[in-house]
């Protein structure tokens, strides 16, 4: 094993430097490519740099651990502190990018196909480093080289933005207004701060299984208006790692769009306008839009379930208050305030029912049935409708945090949501880094020389998955939770690039001639 | 390369003669008559006309342009914009339809008008072309003028236009249009019976309007549009053909530079064009004398616009304020004059409850590039954003769930909006009725004018008396900038006066 100098220097290194994260990657990195067996230096570099991370104290300095034996060791090591994950350390980043960023995969989902193009070599990438600097205008030709700067930078996280005509690192020397954005997906981001004022389980930051609903619901009537209504079919939903979602729509047609027709998409789903102040927010007309029409249908039963149950909303006066204010006859509301003030612990639930009990009974004389079912659909819909960010969708330039990234408050990897399984979602249970790389050493520890002696390595760099034996060799995110995530991730990319391969046959044939022109002069 | 661009001229376009020889043939170019009244402007002109005549079009035509500019900027309705601009244009650019002559498209009377809207539209669009802001407002403009036009048509010309111009629409069947017909009807407002209306087709991205409003049928990404909203959409071909149109044009306008008899012309026409959005110029605001620091925000504050009083209200509530509201304000606060330093400290101050560590890492830096301290480009960057104007805040404003920028007057409910007012010390119920009925009709400057009037009666009456008033001018009120500075002026004459 050619690892004896090249990774023997590092450990050393990372102690004496550990101001700056940045410089011994890079060296690793530069040296492993730069060798033939860099699989099994990645693979030891990032061993160590677990090691070094979690013994300080007894780290001996003097050899490396055989890779099978002390792995029960390091795994009790690993697991006791990642508990509350509240930090991601630098260290446990890069090894998380060295081993499961799925790299490749980001790569063929942006650049649309397998030969580098400027799909991805003119994309912008938004770093956000660890000491907190943000670098725009990053730009990358290949996955390789994606992954060499990102290992070498070691970011928090970073952020996707749009396709630009020019390479964005040559803006300083292009003229103003020169470079100019021409694609990006369209996207939507999905927040459960925004839905403050009616969650009472939670607030800021913090979310549970019960506010999460918000969210599933947001992704159910979003997702069926995209593909129902404008026809689109890639939609990606990742999950943004803390407490939101966001959707990529990754189909061409939504790529090339405009920012006015992004605006006009953003309009069409938005129905909450207005801020604190401005009483009832959803004053809709009547007959309903089919939009509209169908999301009540879909969000009916979240109603009842979410608002009136779960988060038991109208339970407390002021919200019940509230709720008396969005409905249209003042005989109705006298008759439902007396009794509710009368009866000041009812729940959500009764209280909905009441509205309907007390209309029956005929006492408000000036009752307008149909003002009143429609008031208490707009009610349903101003408690469940998405509200999304709209500032979000409107710009082609503005750049979202990448999938798969790690949300640096909770450790969580930003994974996707399988969109035909979304009610089951449970971002709680989403792995976390530090989880993930103990999943790696415990599979290792139960697979003794199960791939451990040819060293498996971070993903971007295997040309291939399979052995020349036949047997394949396991990558490191197969050992982990991850998988099932990553495997959905390549099953939609795969789904766009078959598109894409057929869309693309026909626009291809033009730059061909001129391609060959070229060669001419 | 230039092989290249060969490949991409329009067939139609394309020399037919080899291009060697291209400079020594006699040009031939396409006599334009002008059957309708309407105009694509697909094709350019080619005639000869005199250096005068270029001139004159394109000041007439530039007057119409900038009168309709100032029309929407000072939220005028569309019929009060109608009754504004049918004189003038009457006047500078007359365009008749075919029934108001005997000899119909033949006359010479409606030849001449249609060779000047003609041949003015595409002057403009050599003096427009240069920069992206110029651009975007002469398109903005032109596509009024057209929209204007467009309706006023005769609607037997208008289906002609239509006609003639070719859209690749695609008619909805019988058989189609009863499967979807519960739809349609829910979809399109005012429509009782989906038989009623002949159907159309088209990719979504046509009919951006009728999307965002969210008043047309939507399937698999093709609107269902009845023929009378096909305003809306030749109106979005109208201006996506302009913006492009103008893009190419600016390509192209290099080579003009060596014309020394129509660049200076051009020129001098696209600074004429004077921006309305500066309506407020740099510094305008600023008060002589006025001693505005961070800590002298809050007494000031009644001077402040009902906006941006009720920012400050909020900030000093919640001691917090989101994106757009600190926006909003900060840029208000920039321009009465208040530095960058005392302006951070301001919000240092009113943002309680974070360390200092916070604030400097999620908002200082948002701080300084509202006064164009960072981001960007150094040099093109300049004193960063100017303040934002009422007409600014009232359209592009939509505040979500939990903000509090915008303007009250059209972002609050009404009994909101009272209910601010009153607590802000205006309790007249004639005048709250005014603002009521105001409001109502979305002419909310005049609401916010009727307020600052009230609340500056007496000020504003000594003023008139003693002649200040024509250093302190009394127009409308379009920028809370103005606002502000009328109202420190005019309590500060009340004050002198009662000194002395």
């Amino acid at each position: 094993m050619p690892h004896s100098v090249a990774s023997g220097g590092s450990p050393a290194s990372h102690k004496d430097e550990e101001l700056l994260p940045d410089a011994p990657p890079t060296e690793n990195t530069a040296d492993a490519s730069e060798l033939n067996g860099e699989d099994n230096i990645a693979k030891k570099t990032a061993g160590v740099k677990l090691e070094d991370l979690f013994n300080d104290e007894d780290d001996d300095d003097n050899e490396f651990p055989a890779s099978s034996a002390p792995t029960d060791v390091k795994m009790e090591n690993t697991t006791a502190p990642a508990q509350p994950p509240v930090e991601v350390d630098t260290e446990t980043m890069l090894a998380f990018y060295q081993r499961l960023f799925p790299f490749r995969y980001l790569f063929q989902w942006l650049n649309h196909g397998i030969v580098p193009s400027p799909d991805f070599g003119n994309r912008e990438f938004a770093l956000t480093l660890q000491n907190d600097a943000y670098l725009r205008y990053q730009s990358y030709t290949t996955a390789d080289l994606f992954r060499k700067d990102i290992l070498k930078m070691n970011p928090s996280r970073f952020e996707i933005g749009p396709v630009y005509n020019r390479n964005p690192r040559d803006r300083k020397t292009l003229g103003s207004g020169q470079l100019k954005p021409l694609s990006k997906e369209l996207v939507f981001d999905i927040d459960l701060t925004d839905y403050d004022d009616i969650r009472s389980c939670c607030t800021k930051a913090n979310i549970c299984e019960k506010c999460w609903a918000f969210v599933t619901m947001a992704i159910k009537v979003v997702d069926a208006a995209l593909r129902e209504d404008f026809g689109f079919q890639h939609i990606l939903w990742v999950y943004s790692g803390r407490r939101g979602a966001h959707a990529w729509v990754c189909d061409p047609r939504a790529r090339n769009l405009p920012d006015d027709r992004r605006r006009a998409i953003a309009g069409y789903l938005d129905l909450i306008r207005g801020g604190t102040q401005s009483g009832k927010r959803v004053n809709l007309k009547r007959p309903l839009h089919p939009h509209m029409n169908r999301s009540l249908e879909i969000l009916k039963p979240y109603f009842a379930q979410t608002t009136l149950i779960d988060q038991d909303t109208f339970q407390s006066s002021e919200q019940a208050q509230r709720l008396l204010s969005l409905l249209p006859d003042k005989g109705l509301n006298d008759s439902l305030r007396k009794k509710w003030d009368s009866a000041p612990n009812r729940s959500s639930t009764s209280k909905w029912a009441d509205i309907d009990a007390l209309a029956k009974t005929g006492k408000s004389s000036t009752l307008n049935t149909t003002s009143l079912r429609d008031a208490k659909q707009d009610i349903v819909l101003e408690y469940t409708y998405p509200r999304l960010d709209s500032e979000v969708s409107k710009k082609m330039i503005h750049l979202l945090k990448s999938p798969f990234v790690i949300h640096p408050g909770t450790g969580r990897v930003c994974v996707p949501i399988d969109i035909r399984n979304v009610e089951n979602f449970d971002p709680l249970s989403t792995p976390t880094v530090s989880q993930l790389l103990s999943e790696i050493d415990a599979w290792d520890a139960e697979h003794p020389g199960g791939g451990t002696a040819e060293g498996p390595e971070g993903e971007g760099s295997v040309p291939d998955g399979s052995d020349a034996r036949g047997s394949r060799r396991l990558q490191d995110y197969e050992k982990t939770s991850l998988k099932p995530y990553i495997d959905y991730f390549r099953s939609f990319i795969a789904g766009l690039l078959k598109e894409e391969r057929t869309g693309k046959r026909e626009r291809n044939d033009e730059p061909a001639e001129v391609k060959t022109e070229s060669m001419e002069f | 390369m230039i092989r290249q661009e060969f490949q991409r001229v329009d067939p139609k376009r394309r020399a037919i003669l080899s291009h060697k020889k291209k400079q020594f043939a006699a040009p031939a170019f396409k006599q334009q008559d002008y059957p309708h009244r309407l105009n694509f402007y697909e094709t350019p002109p080619t005639a000869e006309i005199t250096l005068e005549q270029f001139e004159q079009w394109a000041i007439d035509r530039l007057k119409i342009l900038a009168e309709i500019e100032a029309c929407s900027y000072r939220n005028k309705t569309p019929a009060e914009t109608t009754a504004h601009i049918t004189p003038l244009l009457q006047k500078f650019l007359p365009l008749s339809s075919n029934t108001s002559s005997r000899d119909g498209a033949e006359d010479p009377r409606l030849k001449n008008e249609r060779q000047k809207d003609h041949y003015s539209h595409f002057i403009l669009r050599l003096a427009f072309s240069a920069t992206e802001d110029l651009r975007r407002r002469f398109a903005r403009a032109e596509t009024m003028l057209f929209r204007f036009r467009f309706q006023a048509d005769d609607s037997r010309e208008r289906r002609a236009f239509i006609d003639g111009l070719s859209l690749d629409w695609e008619s909805v069947s019988d058989e189609e249009r009863r499967e979807v017909a519960e739809h349609l009807v829910a979809a399109t407002p005012g429509l009782r019976r989906s038989d009623e209306e002949t159907w159309y087709k088209v990719d979504w991205e046509k009919v951006p309007e009728l999307i965002e409003r969210r008043t047309v049928f939507l399937s698999r990404g093709k609107a269902y549009v009845p023929e009378r909203e096909q305003l809306s959409m030749i109106i979005a071909e109208f201006t996506t053909r302009l913006e492009r149109a103008l893009e190419l044009t600016s390509r192209a306008l290099p080579r003009l530079d060596e014309d020394d008899r129509l660049s200076p012309i051009l020129n001098h026409l696209s600074k004429n064009f004077g921006s309305a959005e500066s309506v407020y110029s740099e510094g305008e605001g600023f008060v002589d004398g006025a001693p505005i620091t961070a800590s002298s925000i809050d007494p000031l504050s009644q001077h402040f616009p009902l906006c941006m009083r009720s920012l400050h209200m909020t900030l000093r509530k919640n001691n917090h304020l989101k994106h757009f509201g600190r926006l909003q304000y900060s840029l208000f606060l920039k321009g009465i004059g208040l530095s960058l330093e005392e302006c951070i400290l301001f919000w240092r101050q009113s943002f309680k409850g974070f360390t200092d560590d916070e604030f400097n890492s999620r908002y200082k830096y948002n701080i300084r590039h509202v006064y164009g301290d960072v981001g960007g480009d150094v040099n093109r960057r300049g004193r960063g954003y100017p303040p934002y104007s009422c007409q600014k805040i009232l359209q592009d404003s939509n505040p979500g769930v939990g903000q509090t920028h915008g303007c009250p007057y059209r972002h609050f409910s009404v009994d909101n909006l009272i209910g601010l007012l009153q607590s802000t010390g205006v309790n007249d119920r004639d005048l709250l009725r005014g603002v009521r009925e105001d409001v109502e009709k979305t002419r909310y400057h005049i609401a916010c004018n009727r307020v600052f009037e009230y609340t500056h009666k007496a000020e504003i009456k000594k003023a008139k008396e003693d002649g200040s008033a024509s250093e302190i001018d009394l127009d409308t009120i379009v920028h809370p900038n103005t606002y502000f500075k009328r109202s420190y002026l005019l309590k500060q004459v009340g004050k002198s006066q009662r000194n002395a």
